[in-house]
């Protein structure tokens, strides 16, 4: 009795220790969004809040948080209440199978990239029920894009995910990245990298993210499915959106860019150099690059036409995938490369 | 078919999208051109129209000599003159001049009307009204604008003199 009970604070902390720096980080991300989107189109971005503007996503919290939350009285006051935490709930769970470092995992289950993938697909019930319950135009057809978007780019998510089970065979987060041991020409990007790229596409479309931000194009359909909300159900959907971002790029670095390892690794003098480097601080570096692209391609791309989007999720990135995971199919089968070779 | 097959190579390895990209990033590195506006400011014309003025000549004597030209251009009518001879004197000048600010567009028409140079654009232009009456400037008010900004007047004046 008394040592589960000391199981379930352990577990407690661990959560805690995940969690804090994952809220900390997003109202941090928020600011380095702002900042870089700020350097692409020749602005500076908020720096007037404290030194460097660092001050910036604290404020914006309080302003969260006094900000008055408003009840649509034609909405379904229990949906609408509950839809910010159906969409928040998932974002945080899917963390618990994520490797930091070696080891350095909440669960370390075996079923790992399932979970993630059934945990991150439920997430979209949360867009559509509060679009639902808002009883509120935009935010009905705001729902309903994001649902369609999210549901077409999870079967390339899906397949690109058995791409990287095909090479690696198995479905540990854990053992897919020590399959990815032994130098940067092992990661896995190199030879499923249509895969990779396709990854990224729909990992970006999933986050309804730009340039896949139709479910909340503002010169269309306002704020799309969050609408009607405001003060912290809004701030759910945005730590949400945040949360997910980070989970997507965590898992692009897990899956192709080999987790924790370090990119020095087996090279004469630079691996011995930077052998002191903890596992985390290379995942975290890999995670802020893909965080940075994200920042990017916002900066870049324009929004998507909805049936463009449609367009390249069923006929261009579906294909594809299916037609690399043929590919290394056959490579696993006929232990082609070194990646291959076990 | 050659250019079939280059659209074809463009399109597969996402050739204008990297373009697009490497676009952006030499922007995130380029020198940002945001002004910090309360520390740091455009350079402002001479021709400047801002907060307007009445001006004196360098001996004391107010230049407005009650003409009430610049009441007859302003296209705003946001002018009001009074005239009448004045006390200890009795030479001709103004015994009201008022300027709603609220109707005033700032065309500077009043200042190319004005004979002597009396009332001018000055290159001010922070400046609040919070009370109701407070958008009226009265003749005091003016003249007292004019004495306040006469440096920086005829320093305009005198750069943009071989234009007028």
């Amino acid at each position: 009795m008394f040592e589960q009970l000391l199981t379930l604070i352990w577990i407690i902390i661990k959560i805690v220790i995940i969690l804090v720096p994952l809220f900390v980080s997003i109202a941090y991300i928020t600011m380095a969004e702002r900042k870089v989107i700020g350097a692409m189109q020749g602005r500076i971005g908020p720096n007037r809040v404290g030194i460097f503007g660092l001050g910036q996503p604290i404020a914006d919290v309080v302003k969260l948080l006094m900000k008055e939350v408003i009840k649509p009285s034609a909405s379904n006051h229990y949906l609408f209440f509950i839809a910010p935490l159906l969409s928040m709930a998932p974002a945080l769970a899917a963390w618990a199978a994520i490797p930091f470092s070696n080891g350095m995992v909440l669960a370390n289950i075996n079923a790992g990239i399932l979970y993630l993938f059934a945990v991150t697909s439920l997430g979209v019930y949360g867009i559509l029920i509060a679009g639902w319950a808002s009883n509120s135009k935009y935010a009905f057809f705001g729902a309903l894009r994001s649902a369609a978007q999210v549901v077409s780019y999870e079967i390339a998510m899906g397949f690109t995910f058995v791409g990287v089970l095909l090479a690696a065979g198995t479905l540990n987060l854990s053992q897919i990245v020590l399959h990815q041991s032994g130098g940067l020409w092992h990661w896995y990007f190199i030879p499923l990298f249509p895969l990779f790229v396709v990854y990224w596409i729909s990992g970006v479309a999933e986050t309804n993210r730009a340039p896949f931000d139709i479910a909340e194009g503002e010169s269309e359909i306002v704020a799309g499915f969050h609408v009607e909300y405001s003060g912290m159900g809004f701030a759910l959907f945005f730590l949400a959106e945040y949360a997910n971002m980070i989970l997507i790029s965590a898992i692009a670095s897990l899956l192709f860019l080999g987790g924790w390892l370090s990119p020095f690794e087996g090279i004469p003098l630079l691996g011995t150099l930077f052998a002191w480097v903890p596992g985390l601080v290379w995942f975290l570096v890999k995670m802020s690059f893909f965080i940075f692209l994200y920042f990017w391609l916002r900066a870049t791309l324009p929004r998507y036409r909805y049936d463009q989007l449609m367009r390249l999720g069923w006929k261009v990135l579906i294909p594809i995938t299916l037609l690399w995971i043929l590919v290394v199919a056959f490579a696993v089968k006929l232990h082609l490369g070194y990646w291959f070779a076990s | 078919m050659m250019k079939r097959l280059i659209k074809i190579i463009k399109t597969f390895t996402l050739w204008e999208l990297l373009v697009g990209l490497s676009l952006t990033l030499r922007y995130f590195f380029r020198k940002k051109t945001t002004l910090q506006y309360p520390e740091e400011e455009t350079p402002i014309s001479p021709r400047f129209r801002g907060m307007l003025a009445l001006r004196r000549y360098p001996n004391g004597e107010e230049r407005c000599i009650a003409c009430k030209l610049c009441e007859a251009v302003c296209p705003a009518c946001a002018i009001t003159i009074h005239a009448g001879p004045r006390g200890k004197d009795g030479s001709r000048r103004t015994t009201r001049y008022d300027i709603d600010v609220f109707k005033c567009i700032n065309c500077g028409f009043c200042e190319e009307a004005c004979p002597v140079d009396a009332i001018v654009c000055t290159s001010e232009m922070h400046y609040h009204i919070d009370h109701r009456g407070q958008n009226i400037a009265t003749k005091e008010k003016l003249l007292m604008l004019g004495d306040l900004y006469e440096k920086k007047i005829a320093e305009d004046r005198k750069k943009d003199k071989d234009y007028r």
